[in-house]
């Protein structure tokens, strides 16, 4: 669970305030670094004992795109006013968002193996009052996208240009909220705001199909008035070049549908809903790092 | 009985406040779910169209976005009916704008069974009740014209989120021009030493009307004025029961979760004397016009009155 980076970015923050985020274009650095979260959700989650590692696993590749190089952030400022926003919509995907911030160097690695933890800043589900870089707190599903469509309407009320990125589950699609949303940016043409959906079509009691079929998504999200598009989200490649799509469509806002494994990247945690709420034991653990070697 | 000339509803005086408000403070914004011509939101719309959000039928949208604003460090007002903003968002409320302690101010009009003839489908009998029972929430029941632009400023003016409570019909103006509104302070309307009878908004009216009536049956009742429930003002409340041995307390809310609840758990702990609750009793309200459904309900000076009489028989001493 260590990027000799951080340390060093950590370093340099007190130094120089302005500093931005890496903006890492190396593919292969940056499968690198997918593979680096990946170890430390499967370590952090084991250590607590407790969390969700199918969902974190399934949110990685989109999450190394955003944090590593497609947002503008600065990690040695959080509340930096021009910083492009990221809602984690999907809470319990949290041990992915606290290991990409981290990584970039928000806040020393060694709070990961505090996950959980009575008196962790790194709560069961993300609070933006404890964690530098949690832009909000989530946790009950369908809130974050009107959170962030908050943001997105006050970055056009003051002119700036920074971008809102709502990171959803597919789940979550079932929440009624999250479509009082996607109406409203779709009728406030909020092109400044882009939703990632981790479509790993699995919910907590089984697949998603089976439970409340959300088929088509990309069709509900275009007939509420969005950009659409669809990527194979384990795709760094396709994320990115998704992701600039997104930022150079005007009038509308745009919603990526990627499509995802649950529980990427550990075999025996790959579509196993075994693994959506419970942690792997230390034998797995150490089987997981091994495949992720 | 004092008779108090009828002034504006809470919810026109509300309405007013926001654009002198928006005039004077260009980071306030205000949202509404398409009700602002009856939460009286319309005004500062028309005003400040920039600043202005109808954002249609969605209350959970609605506080999403609030919160969304209020994170990017806008002062966000909120509004719809007293129904709509509580227990039909709550768990938006409670997560995205209670648990982050953001700064936005639900300010709710319709409250209660004054409504009249919508029914009980649209009158908030249980708001204060969710309201107060979310950590960091401050919330406020404004009697009048004179009292709610003053706490709507002081609303405005600290950080954190508020519930105001407005109302649908006119309101007797129960406080002097110059009174001056401190949040979370009880205010004496009048002295008394053998019975203190709380109230706050629309209840205000008929324990003034109570205490002169209380007069004339030799009880001297003292009036304590109550707008700020949370965090309530322990003091007043340990001084009343202390100077004058027993309480009413009236409100047009349910007695579970509003204010008698929180008067009598205050006391209990700190000054316990007898209590007497005028409120709704487990039970919705109807159709009908407000002051039938006031009767109906026992909501009136004469029932404040009542309760007052059989307490002063409780006291001990």
């Amino acid at each position: 669970m260590s990027n000799p980076q951080a340390p060093a970015q950590l370093a340099k923050a007190g130094a120089s305030a302005s500093l931005e985020a890496a903006h890492i274009s190396s593919l292969e650095e940056l499968e690198r670094i997918a593979k680096t979260l990946r170890r430390d959700i499967v370590t952090m989650i084991g250590r607590a004992a407790s969390g969700h590692p199918g969902g974190s696993l399934s949110t990685v590749e989109i999450l190394t795109s955003l944090f590593f190089n497609v947002m503008r952030h600065r990690p040695s400022e959080p509340k930096w006013p021009d910083r492009d926003r990221f809602i984690l919509s999907k809470g319990h995907g949290a041990p992915a968002l606290y290991s990409a911030l981290a990584e970039t160097g928000y806040f020393p690695m060694e709070w990961l193996s505090t996950l959980r933890r009575l008196g962790s800043p790194l709560q069961g589900h993300p609070d933006m009052n404890r964690v530098p870089g949690v832009e909000f707190s989530t946790g009950s599903l369908g809130q974050g996208l009107s959170v962030a469509t908050g943001m997105a309407l006050a970055a056009r009320m003051d002119k700036r240009d920074y971008r809102v990125y709502a990171l959803l589950s597919d789940g979550e699609c079932q929440e009624g909220q999250t479509w009082e949303a996607a109406m409203f940016a779709g009728h406030h043409e909020l092109d400044n705001l882009t939703v990632m959906v981790d479509a790993n079509g699995c919910q907590l009691d089984g697949f998603i199909c089976s439970i409340l079929d959300l088929d088509p998504l990309p069709a509900k999200w275009k007939a509420f008035g969005w950009h659409t598009l669809e990527v194979d989200g384990h795709s760094i490649s396709e994320l990115l070049a998704a992701l600039e799509e997104a930022r150079s469509t005007k009038g509308v806002p745009t919603a990526i549908i990627a499509h995802t494994i649950k529980g990427k990247g550990v075999s025996f945690m790959e579509n196993n809903n075994e693994f959506h709420g419970k942690a792997p034991s230390p034998e797995q653990v150490a089987r997981a790092l091994e495949e992720l070697a | 009985m004092a008779a108090f000339p009828m002034g504006a509803s809470t919810r026109e005086a509300y309405g007013k406040a926001l654009v002198e408000l928006g005039r004077e403070n260009p980071n306030i914004i205000v949202l509404d779910a398409d009700l602002s011509s009856s939460t009286q939101t319309i005004a500062f719309g028309k005003e400040f169209p920039d600043r202005f959000i109808n954002v249609g039928l969605a209350e959970q949208n609605l506080m999403g976005i609030a919160a969304g604003l209020a994170a990017s460090g806008k002062t966000v007002f909120a509004s719809t009916f007293a129904v709509f903003a509580t227990s039909r968002c709550y768990d938006q409320v409670r997560v995205s704008i209670a648990q982050t302690h953001l700064n936005v101010k639900i300010v709710a009009s319709h409250a209660g069974i004054s409504v009249g003839e919508d029914g009980a489908s649209h009158q908030a009998i249980e708001d204060l009740a969710l309201m107060s029972a979310l950590p960091g929430f401050t919330v406020v029941v404004p009697a009048d014209e004179v009292e709610t632009p003053q706490a709507i400023r002081a609303a405005a003016n600290t950080e954190g989120p508020f519930y105001v409570r407005c109302g649908r019909p006119k309101a007797p103006v129960v406080y002097p021009p110059d009174y001056h509104f401190t949040l979370g302070q009880a205010v004496l309307m009048r002295a008394g030493a053998d019975v203190t009878l709380v109230a706050n908004g629309l209840m205000l009216a008929p324990a003034l009307e109570a205490a002169a009536a209380l007069e004339r049956d030799g009880i001297d009742a003292r009036v304590l004025s109550v707008p700020t429930v949370k965090p309530l003002d322990q003091e007043a409340l340990v001084k009343a029961a202390v100077e004058t041995g027993a309480l009413v307390v009236a409100e047009e809310h349910l007695l579970h979760g509003g204010l008698g609840s929180r008067v009598a758990q205050v006391l209990a702990e700190r000054r316990p004397v007898p209590i007497s609750f005028v409120a709704l009793r487990d039970t919705f309200g109807e159709s009908g016009k407000p002051d039938e459904l006031l009767a109906k309900y026992g909501l009136t000076a004469e029932e404040i009155r009542k309760a007052a009489l059989a307490t002063v028989r409780r006291k001990t001493t």
